[in-house]
């Protein structure tokens, strides 16, 4: 019944979408939380850098960043990533890249959302105690703040898994590219999209649980 | 100003402030004129690659037609999840367990796989039934993959718009005899469509820019896919993708206001119930295996949620 899938490789396809979500994650929770610190920041010119990325990134599709990272960045701006012309390393790092500026819009606002869930009472009673800056923020605010972030991180995580497969269209080997292609050569329509269907259920289902639960377990009891 | 993370500055914290603020103009200039060097090393800066956009037969031949494509998938995808989205809904709120939980799972499913995926199969069974011309098979395509994903999600919203609703318009419908049916066509619905107005309008900027997919991999002839033949009619690939983007940025952005605009409005009007299901919402929804917070009313304050 499942002859079809002979000569493709289908864990491959998907070894390469995990790949590719865990750089792009690495990535983007650097580059969002650097993004998240100057949006909470005092100094003006820091909060209105985030917030203008911010709005500008998370309102452009995703396909159209991917699709600029290949025939803008690659193509007219010969960025070569330290690929040294293998093509298929370099869509990757290009998706990655893509990913990685798209996804840290949404880290941003679910850090800078975790951060606010903190009370402003709760570092004024720590100042009033006489802790100081360092003390405030390690003692009272970041426990607080990275507890209440969990569960919108983990809502990216998976938004970010799913978002993976617009690399297929810089030709990246993920399972959406895969499956286009499975889909096109074989007859097995149905059968082939259930496969797919169910590597992403597997993927992204007991992520979003567990980190579900632990994002309940760790919350702040208010 | 004071916040959570410091208090409000004094005349150090000023200086410093300051002088943080000369360092990071720097650094932004810095990258600018790194960022203008390349695009001038390239050529393009040179007027006759930004000039087709001066000239209406770029707009109508290409852009416009493309937007148009966009608008039209994306809104048609909305009206047709809309009452699929609110079927599922209520289903997953029903009584009956061999409803509810069949109806659970179809909707989880659906949210846990990417939308692409759904594009892909709906365009090969399209292909394999043959019953539609090949020109409109990625419209098709497009649309039956975003109607898909999305009355799922907007199952989710419908959801949670009548969970916010205070529950005594439920025990009010019940007391003077209403039947369960009576009480959601009659009662919550109606209250819930005000509820989640806002929510369902920041939903339509995730699928405009989810159409964008049907462009990229489909040749769905929408904005994206017609900008780069626009760019491969006049060589223009940077300032024809540039274009492109800013004009997703202002179409995403108008329908962003217009749902905190709503948001607002709703919030302060006096004949709903208080209940708003918020743009925020919306983000939570998108990924499977969550709900998103509700905004209960009753006393107990925000953020938890826990459904």
């Amino acid at each position: 019944m499942f002859d079809f899938l002979d000569g493709y490789d289908v864990l491959g396809a998907f070894w390469k979408t995990i790949q590719l979500t865990f750089f792009s994650a690495v990535g983007s929770l650097i580059w969002g939380t650097l993004l998240a610190a100057m949006r909470v920041s005092p100094v003006p010119l820091m909060r209105g850098f985030g917030t203008v990325y911010v709005n500008v990134v998370r309102n452009i599709p995703l396909s159209v960043i991917i699709v600029f990272t290949s025939l803008g960045l690659a193509d007219v701006f010969s960025v070569t990533m330290g690929a040294g012309g293998d093509v298929a390393t370099l869509a990757f790092r290009l998706s990655v890249l893509g990913l990685t500026a798209y996804t840290s819009a949404f880290v941003c606002e679910a850090v800078r959302s975790g951060i606010n869930t903190v009370h402003l009472g709760q570092a004024e009673a720590a100042r009033a105690i006489g802790l100081n800056f360092f003390q405030v923020l390690t003692l009272i605010v970041l426990p607080q703040a990275f507890r209440a972030v969990i569960g919108p991180l983990a809502n990216v995580l998976i938004a970010l898994t799913k978002n993976t497969t617009v690399a297929a269209a810089i030709g990246v080997a993920e399972a959406a590219y895969l499956m286009k292609k499975m889909i096109e050569n074989e007859a097995q329509t149905i059968l082939i999209g259930l496969v797919f269907a169910f590597g992403f259920v597997v993927l992204t289902l007991p992520m979003g649980l567990f980190l579900n639960w632990l994002g309940k377990r760790l919350a702040v009891k208010r | 100003m004071s916040s959570v993370l410091y208090d409000t500055p004094g005349p150090r914290a000023r200086i410093r402030n300051r002088i943080i603020t000369v360092v990071f103009l720097a650094l932004i200039a810095l990258v600018v004129w790194w960022a203008w060097g390349q695009l001038d090393e390239k050529n393009q800066l040179e007027s006759s690659l930004w000039k087709p956009f001066t000239t209406s037969e770029a707009w109508t031949t290409y852009l416009l037609p493309g937007l148009t494509n966009t608008l039209k998938a994306a809104a048609l995808s909305m009206v047709i999840a809309l009452p699929l989205g609110a079927l599922l809904g209520i289903g997953r709120l029903s009584d009956h367990r061999w409803i509810r939980v069949p109806v659970s799972a179809v909707v989880e499913f659906l949210r846990a796989i990417p939308v692409l995926l759904m594009m892909l199969f709906a365009n090969q069974l399209y292909v394999n039934a043959g019953t539609i011309s090949s020109e409109d098979r990625p419209f098709y395509a497009v649309v039956t993959g975003l109607v898909l994903y999305n009355a799922s999600v907007l199952a989710e919203i419908v959801r949670a718009g009548i969970l916010a609703l205070p529950k005594g318009q439920t025990e009010a419908a019940q007391a003077v005899g209403l039947r369960k049916g009576q009480t959601m066509r009659s009662v919550l619905l109606p209250q819930a469509v005000t509820t989640m107005l806002p929510a369902i309008v920041s939903q339509l900027v995730v699928i405009v820019k989810d159409t964008a997919l049907g462009g990229a991999i489909l040749t769905f002839d929408e904005l994206l896919n017609s900008s780069k033949t626009l760019a491969s009619n006049y060589t223009n690939m940077v300032p024809a993708l540039t274009v492109a983007a800013v004009i997703y940025i202002i179409l995403n952005l108008l329908l962003t206001t217009f749902a905190s605009r709503l948001e607002g409005w709703l919030r302060r009007s006096r004949r709903s119930t208080g209940a708003v299901l918020g743009a925020d919402a919306v983000e939570d929804i998108n990924a499977p295996g969550k709900s998103a917070n509700v905004p209960h009313n009753t006393g107990e304050s925000g953020g938890g949620g826990g459904l």
